[in-house]
């Protein structure tokens, strides 16, 4: 069957291949010829995942819809539904904001509500499907050790994930009309964001405030929760029960959840193409003043380097707030830090791993910016500086802002237990060393603007970087107890990062 | 009394870059101070990449480069600090003001403060960019960001400056402005050189004309010398009599060797 050109199949169609070659690309790396490799990593990967899911949800096939079940299944899925949410934010101010064939089809006669409303049904499915390699090992295990009843749990991530595109478009749009088109992209954004993490971060608030741990279980599993919440009959556990394999609530949450979505596609499709016009006006009418500076000031090239990095990060709110998000999970160590104050050591125990962790995931994506996220590579290689100032100036930019973070909870720490602060000091200060290392070995120019998608140009150095944050965290850990011990998790680590090392493009380009 | 001669503001011997295919190959150039130097040659020629091994963005496989007497190659450092580059499409950070972006080259380059404050006032008056000094680049035109970019290779007083394609896409006043801040470097003592497709600009402006092909200096003068060679090597072809434009000169010079090639 042959589309008509302009309607709503003909543009599922071309989302459709655009989507597919974009996966690829992102698959392949861009060579085609990677494919099998990658066919071969992602059935491995597969593989793995369904025996994690084995030893992990195995225990649970057999279980029954009472209320402790209806509510940790209920958590489970609103946790998912959290980050469902924020994913379709992501995508919706994308679809808003992004410029690349917008311009070109709002300016052909096609009607625009056809093309919108294919979008928001695109985001829907594109949630799903960013939900289901994750969700899926876990649900096929449940259904090979519990049987076909559990295969309704796929249903359910179906509706999750119309029901959270529904939500994320009409927030999207309400955020539009309230503070207008110029706010929307970051606040969206950073409302996404925010999103994504308030549900984990919240519940691991309420554990440590509640039961003085960061497991968010300990509130779930709790009496008073389950004093609170409804009985196992109630229309709140529809979801978790549709999961459980109860047909009738899977397609009440389904019904409700299509109906959601249809509804929103159908108001707001309309009106995308004014939006989208309003969006441009915004991006192209903008006039930031700064505020007016004296006079030049003394600097030397380094410092006028870092200073340069510190303005631009500053003055990028999006750039912030992607950055920002790594430091949200510290709050939840922070509020432990501050409810144990007077505690035993267990508390700071905790907290030197998170420290460490949070430290070297924020200066391996400071260090992209700084490094490979240089707008004006030619301007700076161009300058009469030695390329190795220039290399030092940029690592400075990034140590003052992981001290500038890190230092005032380290200076709390060592009131409470000098020895924890310690190691955390050196814990933070290999990671973060590490991580700008590793991005200092693997860097190759890109965009500012591409900080989200830095993954995708070098998974080796991702890996790296999370899998070195990861084991100087757990060096700190043994280290804080025993110093002799640590010596084995260390050594791991620096051979991580020997390997990134002696895996890192010797070619990478440089000023002559 | 033996007689010295003054350094070149750029002497390159022999020059050479080879990427999958000879992109400079054994380029030979000499270009005095106060002197305007137009180099021209088709798509592919090698010009950007000769100008990006001059500003020190580029390692040549071979030959020699030497700025205002500097051996570029042994002491780029001190070859960079007396020169500025410009590429054809100027990167500029958003996230700054036009003052904000002098301040930091001004340190990049160790300009004194408060001579780089007073030249960048005068420079961004001059360049009419004043109204817009304490704006963010992010709004900025293209012929705002080139004249930004511009300024930014003025404010530490370069004795030579490089400019890739520099009026790419600008408005016709934002051009003559560029071209009359060009001629008045020239006219202090300054020297520009500058690759160009526009050959009516580089026909008006320059003092001498270098044409590029294959890599290789095919022909080096003024407009006149230029249309002599042309005439020529070309045989007499069309247009490359004494009153032929730069235009109908360029075609026949760099159809040349691609005949005989």
């Amino acid at each position: 069957m042959i589309a008509r050109p302009g309607g709503a199949v003909w543009f599922a169609a071309h989302e459709w291949r655009l989507a597919r070659r974009d996966w690829l690309a992102m698959i392949t790396a861009g060579r085609r010829e990677r494919w099998r490799r990658a066919v071969c990593a992602i059935a491995i990967f597969v593989i793995f995942l369904h025996v994690v899911a084995y030893w992990t949800v195995g225990r649970y096939a057999a279980a029954v819809p009472d209320q402790p079940t209806l509510a940790a299944v209920t958590a489970t899925m609103l946790l998912s539904w959290f980050l469902m949410i924020s994913q379709a934010m992501e995508s919706t101010t994308r679809a808003f904001y992004s410029r690349s064939d917008l311009d070109l089809i709002l300016a052909s006669p096609a009607a625009v509500a056809r093309l919108f409303a294919v979008r928001i049904a695109t985001v829907a499915f594109s949630v799903a499907m960013m939900a289901l390699p994750l969700g899926a090992p876990f649900i096929d295990m449940l259904i090979v050790l519990g049987g076909w009843r559990w295969a309704g749990a796929y249903g359910v991530v179906a509706a999750m994930a119309a029901a959270a595109t529904a939500l994320a478009v009409g927030l999207t749009v309400a955020l539009f009309r309230v503070i207008g088109a110029k706010r929307t992209r970051f606040v969206a954004q950073v409302v996404a964001a925010v999103i994504g993490a308030a549900f984990v971060i919240g519940l691991q608030v309420a554990a440590i405030l509640s039961y003085g741990t960061v497991s968010r279980l300990s509130v779930l599993q709790s009496r008073s929760t389950l004093a609170l919440a409804p009985d196992a009959a109630s229309i709140v556990w529809w979801p978790a029960r549709a999961a459980l394999g109860d047909a009738t609530a899977l397609v009440g949450v389904l019904c409700l959840s299509l109906v959601l979505l249809g509804a929103v596609i159908a108001m707001v499709a309309s009106r995308f193409g004014e939006y989208a016009v309003t969006a441009a006006s915004a991006g192209a009418s903008s006039k930031v003043q700064a505020r007016p500076t004296g006079g030049f000031r003394p600097t030397s090239p380094r410092r006028a380097l870092r200073r340069k990095e510190w303005a631009l990060l500053r003055r990028d709110p999006w750039l912030v707030s992607q950055t920002a998000m790594q430091m949200l999970y510290l709050i939840p160590p922070a509020l432990l830090l501050w409810r144990s104050f007077t505690a035993s050591d267990g508390a700071y125990q905790l907290l030197v791993p998170v420290l460490v962790m949070a430290a070297g995931q924020l200066a391996g994506g400071l260090a992209w910016l700084a490094i490979s996220g240089e707008d004006a590579p030619d301007l700076v290689a161009a300058a009469p500086v030695p390329p190795r100032y220039i290399v030092q100036a940029k690592i400075e930019a990034v140590v003052g802002i992981i001290a500038v973070v890190f230092a005032p909870l380290v200076a709390v720490l060592a009131v409470a237990s000098p020895w924890h602060a310690l190691v955390s000091f050196a814990g933070i200060a290999l990671a973060a060393a590490a991580a700008t290392a590793i991005q200092l070995w693997f860097r190759s120019q890109a965009k500012r603007s591409q900080f989200r998608r830095r993954q995708v140009s070098s998974r080796l150095a991702t890996f790296a970087e999370a899998f070195s944050s990861i084991g100087w965290a757990a060096t700190a850990t043994v280290a804080a107890t025993s110093v002799v011990l640590a010596v084995a998790p260390a050594s791991l680590t620096l051979l991580v990062v020997a390997g990134a090392w002696f895996m890192s493009p010797r070619s990478a380009p440089r000023a002559a | 009394m033996q007689h010295v001669a003054p350094p070149l503001a750029l002497e390159i011997h022999a020059l050479t870059k080879h990427f999958d295919r000879p992109a400079v190959d054994g380029l030979n150039l000499t270009v005095r101070f106060g002197e305007f130097y137009a180099l021209l040659g088709p798509n592919g020629a090698g010009k950007s990449t000769t100008l990006r091994m001059i500003a020190g963005l580029l390692r040549p496989d071979a030959g020699s480069i030497h700025v205002a007497g500097i051996d570029a190659l042994a002491d780029p450092v001190a070859a960079k600090q007396v020169m500025a580059w410009i590429s054809d499409e100027p990167m500029i950070y958003d996230k700054l003001t036009p003052l904000e972006y002098l301040e930091f080259i001004a340190g990049l380059w160790r300009v004194e403060p408060v001579q780089a404050r007073s030249r960048a006032q005068e420079l961004l008056d001059w360049l009419d960019l004043l109204p817009h000094a304490h704006e963010r680049c992010e709004g900025f035109s293209k012929g705002m960001r080139q004249k930004v970019a511009l300024a930014g290779a003025l404010v530490h007083d370069p004795r030579l400056i490089i400019l890739d394609e520099p009026l790419t896409g600008l408005d016709a006043g934002s051009a003559r402005q560029v071209k009359s801040v060009l001629r008045e470097r020239v006219g202090a003592g300054g020297t520009v050189i500058m690759t160009t497709h526009i050959l009516e600009v580089a026909e008006r402006m320059a003092d001498r004309i270098g044409v590029i092909a294959h890599g290789r200096l095919i022909a080096e003068g003024t407009l006149d010398e230029l249309r002599r060679k042309a005439g020529t090597d070309a045989a007499g072809g069309v247009g490359t009599g004494n009153d032929a434009s730069l235009e109908d000169t360029f075609l026949a010079l760099v159809a040349a060797p691609a005949e005989a090639a």
